[in-house]
């Protein structure tokens, strides 16, 4: 028990995220449990707007400045990666004003603003407090060191009027805390312990995944896609993190350089940099070359989880089966004389989710009771293979 | 071939830049092909092969360098451009950025009518428009009276492709019709292609980087690298027995979930 324990890299347990702006709230990641083992290669698939963006967002602990946390927990190892919120309570005028109501005969609705409970502004404040000193930790020791983040278009990240070497140098002094540039002084003993030549380790770390040294003294603008893709995976990767995060890494190359950019995966993780990687992204074939299990999502989420041959060649939730039929895949031993069945519909708006299952709209094997109560886990196919669909009740 | 639709015979199109130290980039070298009636042609390519260039100067939204397009025997550019684009009409990547998010969706097909049916009446053209949208599997109700913002990336190309079909057209070129389009989607938008070829006899050229759409829709294929055709041939001829080192080589890239690499 200890053992497994300790195998596991990533945990994360009814995390929930949203969105606020003008527009409202938008709950794209709701109520989302997983575990990744250390050794695994776990791909998150599903349609655009389902949340894969967001959730890796969220797993970084830092997340982008218009999506915030709500509630759940993200454990890497053993740190955790939120403060969670305290528990609004009632107001006290807020029950007298309901008791008032209520013997008077007035119905009230669940959804009524007067009685939304809410959190104490001293509380809020103090948890506020909290959670930066908590984003600021996770900034400075876990990312990077732990987990590396490599965000959706990050190839266009790096700075046109730097030369790649430079922006490394700019990218570890910040790491360092700003212990690289300082004129090595005697009498802080603090930047007596930077290495002689910090580019020293970044050409090693670039020739085990293939790239060149002459990549160090180019502009942005002289490399191709698939090569600033991999210098960027690269730079996430100087400080061997445990587990990588990728986001879409595959979607703007073309086939002959997405082979190229997926070999290097492997090349990581063969050379030992790297252990345990998460590829989110919407290509299913380019998943099914790398990955060993697969996570599917849909309207914010995790319907099906699997390994990668069971969730292609053996569906269970009724989208799964739409999606991977729906894939125009290319068949190396005949023509594909299957015919493509898609799904009709549009995934549901978040903003005001429904109350039942996510899917029922478009789902051809609906059943009355989905529409109202939403699917647990169901295990069809043993304990690794949960389902959020009521056809395995 | 006489009985071809369209055909191309050493388009050329080499693209000039810079003032004092000219640079030209060869977009398209002696591109030659034709599509016969109610066929489905597909060009294959990684991005820069030219594809989309071949696409545009057969459009004529630019001139050829050098080389002549001709349209059941005619060439191209001394057809009046209204005769031509009756017969001849495009969609493209991007649906979203081919709508004027100020005007209802109808917007789009409203022009359309007024040049294709200038001479019928307003109830007879919303019936021609009814009965399009319902070709392309679209409910009219649910459709007209929407601006873009309110439908998804699959109708909007949908209502495209039903906008085409206004003109009656002989030919259709798609470019890269349905790579901004989520896959569950995409598959709706290949399989109302395959149905207009089989129920209308259009002729396609269908440009696309996806092996997998090429070989699911097509009945022949051109292979396009820096702007020359290395292969071509019947579908399955050119996909499961290539000859070329390149498109071998291309083809051992595509992930499939048929096959693993390793």
């Amino acid at each position: 028990m200890l053992e497994e324990e300790n195998n596991t890299i990533l945990k994360v347990e009814h995390l929930a995220g949203y969105y606020r702006g003008s527009f409202g709230v938008v709950h794209a990641v709701d109520d989302v449990s997983f575990t990744v083992n250390t050794g695994d290669i776990v791909a998150i698939a599903g349609e655009s707007g389902c949340g894969k963006s967001s959730l890796a967002e969220l797993l970084t602990g830092v997340p982008i400045s218009l999506l915030h946390y709500e509630a759940g927990q993200v454990y890497i190892r053993d740190t955790t990666m939120y403060v969670p919120k305290p528990t609004p309570k009632l107001k006290k005028s807020q029950i007298k004003l309901r008791r008032k109501l209520e013997t008077q005969g007035i119905k009230i609705s669940p959804n009524d603003e007067r009685f939304e409970p809410k959190l104490d502004r001293s509380k809020r404040k103090e948890w506020k407090k909290v959670s930066k000193k908590r984003r600021d930790y996770i900034r400075k020791e876990i990312l990077c060191k732990e987990i590396g983040y490599v965000p959706q278009a990050s190839q266009d990240s790096l700075n046109p009027v730097k030369r790649i070497k430079n922006f490394i140098l700019d990218v570890m002094d910040q790491r360092l805390g700003g212990h690289l540039k300082e004129k090595k002084d005697k009498n802080n003993p603090e930047s007596m312990n930077v290495e002689e030549n910090p580019l020293d380790r970044v050409i090693e770390h670039f020739s085990t995944i293939g790239l060149d040294e002459t990549v160090l003294n180019k502009y942005p603008h002289e490399l191709s896609g698939g090569m600033k893709q991999r210098t960027v995976i690269g730079i996430s990767t100087l400080w061997n993190p445990n587990l990588l995060i990728v986001d879409e890494p595959t979607s703007a190359l073309d086939v002959t350089t997405q082979k190229l950019l997926l070999e290097t995966f492997i090349d990581l993780k063969k050379s030992g940099i790297l252990e345990t990687i998460l590829i989110i992204s919407h290509d299913i074939p380019t998943l099914y070359q790398i990955c060993d299990k697969a996570i599917i999502m849909y309207a914010g989420k995790i319907v099906e989880t699997g390994t990668m041959d069971e969730i292609i060649n053996d569906p269970l939730h009724p989208y799964t089966m739409g999606l991977v039929h729906s894939i125009a895949s290319f068949n190396p031993d005949g023509s594909a004389e299957t015919k493509l069945l898609g799904i009709p519909g549009r995934p549901p708006n978040l903003r005001d989710p429904p109350i039942g299952c996510r899917f029922y709209p478009r789902c051809p094997k609906r059943l009355p009771k989905c529409k109202e109560n939403y699917p647990p886990d169901f295990y069809p196919k043993g304990e690794k293979r949960p389902v959020t669909c009521w056809l395995y009740e | 071939m006489k009985d071809a639709l369209l055909s191309i015979e050493n388009l050329n199109k080499t693209y000039i830049s810079g003032l004092i130290r000219v640079k030209e980039t060869h977009a398209a070298k002696n591109v030659t092909f034709n599509i016969g009636h109610g066929e489905v042609v597909s060009l294959v390519g990684e991005s820069g092969s030219g594809k989309s260039t071949v696409a545009n100067i057969i459009l004529r939204l630019f001139p050829p360098t050098s080389g002549s397009v001709l349209l059941s025997g005619k060439d191209v550019n001394e057809l009046p451009k209204k005769k031509y684009y009756k017969q001849v009409q495009g969609i493209f990547q991007d649906p979203y950025s081919s709508y004027n998010y100020f005007y209802k969706v109808d917007h789009v097909l409203n022009q359309a009518i007024s040049k294709s049916l200038s001479w019928v009446n307003m109830a007879e053209k919303k019936k021609v428009i009814s009965k399009v949208l319902d070709v392309v599997g679209l409910d009219p109700k649910e459709t007209l009276g929407r601006f873009p913002h309110q439908l998804s990336g699959g109708q909007l190309q949908r209502i495209l492709i039903a906008r085409c079909l206004l003109f009656r057209p002989r030919l259709l070129i798609a470019d890269e019709p349905t790579s901004m389009i989520d896959a569950c989607a995409r598959a709706e938008i290949l399989n109302l292609l395959l149905k207009l070829k089989e129920q209308s006899r259009i002729s396609l050229l269908f440009i696309t980087h996806d092996i997998g759409q090429a070989q699911y829709i097509s009945d022949r294929v051109f292979v396009m690298s820096k702007g020359e055709i290395v292969e071509s041939g019947d579908t399955n001829e050119v996909f499961l027995n290539p000859t070329e080192d390149y498109t071998k080589n291309l083809l051992n890239s595509v992930p499939s979930i048929y096959r693993k690499w390793s």
